[in-house]
């Protein structure tokens, strides 16, 4: 009976609803986007209501927001992260630059496409995006995880050895284990 | 038999009943602490959403034997003291299985809680966990010592240690103990702003400066444990206060309005202080507090 598909259609709409409703973010701000985060969180747009809520480490954390670009050395490190994070987890990429690069498209030392390198759920466009669209993007995610689409940890462990040849491709010193959980 | 057999329900009974009402209370805590700020903040039933998701996420963290059973430690802590902790006066179900001489077994006990949590976060190797370990300790010596003088004070003045003879007293008497023994009811009180951890007192916790201390390294069910055993420990603890100062409560309704207007003083003095620092907290806890414990003491024995 508990393994029946439909009990665990109830069990999986009960759980993405709390998952919905309760996105503790992790925001990993070294980019310029971190600024859009606290009037996000405070009183003016008050994140909180919706359930978002800021967590302190990767193990308590559901989602990881990608504040702008990345570099080289900081991509390593948000590898890391995100492996530390316990599922379900989610990927928001926050602001152009990682989408295509925004302005540091032609650098030598950051990252252009996120996508190459971690499952990103959703993006959020704009350079700032300001904290409605921020806002906006947290609303679009809980879609996603209604309907059961945000799947990116999933997609990740799946195509780890496609993710992992993108990493090592722009990461020379790869001097982390095969997969850090 | 039979009453043994009602004392097991009743401590079922309390136990779901603390759950339940210590987690609204966390989540009244955060509306509250949102409006403060003009926020509009979480609904109330926020953190039963977050505890339901908590314990949906899958754990893969290992770190040895004590990190698995650290957060076991608190949550038998709490059930603990909740189990010896009358909930109502003269009720059959929820006088628990409490016992001649069970104040002084609480005072033990509640410290058995941080302790099992330093040693669960101890192997986690994290330093954060370690840091905020180390300040919790620091800030159990400060809290412990108006706490304990204020249950001593009460021992001598009323000559027990049973829990529910302080309670038959007040109702004897008619009066509360809050205002027959004001100085101990201060004393107590002072010392439950540390209890509760909330600001100023976040020293051990402090999610920007510590990455939340020793459960920096629990995510999932750990922390579903943690947060689950923190509200039961709320509970009990608010509701040893009113049994204690505030003449217990004849039925839930009166509890509930006892114990939250208990839960407002750390509550709305955190939302209005900065945090500490350790040492500031610990010297806070050492002067006035415990001036008036000795106060108290003083009073009971010369009075």
């Amino acid at each position: 009976m508990i393994n029946d598909k439909n009990s665990q259609k109830i069990v999986d709409h009960i759980h993405n609803f709390a998952r919905k409703h309760s996105l503790w973010v992790l925001a990993y701000g070294t980019g310029c986007g971190a600024i859009e985060i606290p009037p996000t969180m405070t009183s003016r747009y008050d994140a909180e209501r919706l359930g978002v809520r800021g967590a302190a480490t990767p193990r308590q954390a559901d989602l990881l927001l990608i504040t702008g670009y990345l570099t080289t050395k900081t991509l390593k490190r948000v590898i890391r992260v995100y492996e530390q994070m316990q599922d379900p987890k989610y990927v928001i990429g926050f602001g152009s630059c990682t989408i295509n690069g925004g302005m540091y498209y032609d650098s030598y030392n950051t990252i252009n496409a996120l996508d190459r390198y971690l499952p990103v759920d959703v993006y959020i466009n704009g350079c700032m995006p300001r904290p409605e669209a921020v806002i906006a993007g947290f609303t679009k995610l809980q879609e996603l995880i209604t309907a059961g689409k945000a799947d990116g940890a999933a997609k990740y462990k799946e195509k780890l050895e496609w993710y992992r040849k993108n990493q090592k491709n722009v990461i020379p010193n790869w001097t982390m284990p095969e997969y850090n959980w | 038999m039979e009453s043994l057999l009602y004392s097991i329900l009743g401590v079922l009974v309390s136990l779901i009943l603390a759950f339940t009402v210590g987690m609204t209370y966390m989540g009244l805590s955060r509306k509250i602490t949102a409006r403060i700020q003009n926020r509009i903040g979480p609904p109330f039933y926020q953190n039963f959403i977050d505890a339901m998701k908590l314990y949906s996420k899958s754990t893969g963290i290992h770190h040895g034997v004590m990190h698995h059973l650290g957060p076991a430690f608190i949550m038998v802590t709490s059930v603990m003291s909740l189990m010896i902790i009358p909930i109502l006066n003269d009720s059959a179900f929820f006088t628990n299985m409490n016992f001649h001489g069970d104040l002084i077994f609480l005072l033990y006990i509640m410290t058995f809680g941080p302790l099992g949590m330093a040693l669960g976060a101890g192997q986690t190797g994290n330093p954060n966990s370690a840091i905020g370990v180390t300040r919790g300790l620091s800030q159990m010596v400060g809290f412990e010592i108006p706490w304990v003088m204020a249950i001593i004070a009460l021992m001598i003045r009323y000559d027990t240690s049973s829990i529910v003879d302080i309670m038959n007293i007040q109702a004897d008497a008619g009066r509360w103990i809050m205002f027959s023994s004001p100085f101990t009811f201060i004393a107590a009180l002072l010392a439950m702003l540390g209890m509760f951890r909330y600001s100023p007192f976040d020293i051990v916790g402090a999610p920007t400066e510590l990455a939340s201390g020793p459960m920096s390294e629990n995510g999932g069910k750990y922390l579903f444990t943690m947060m689950s055993s923190s509200s039961i420990f709320a509970f009990a603890k608010l509701t040893l206060y009113v049994n204690l100062f505030m003449g217990g409560a004849d039925n839930l309704l009166v509890l509930i309005i006892k114990t939250f207007a208990l839960y407002m003083v750390p509550l709305l003095y955190g939302t209005v202080s900065p945090r500490y620092r350790t040492e500031q907290a610990v010297r806070y806890f050492w002067g006035w507090p415990s001036f008036f414990g000795l106060l108290a003491i003083l009073y009971a024995v010369f009075f």
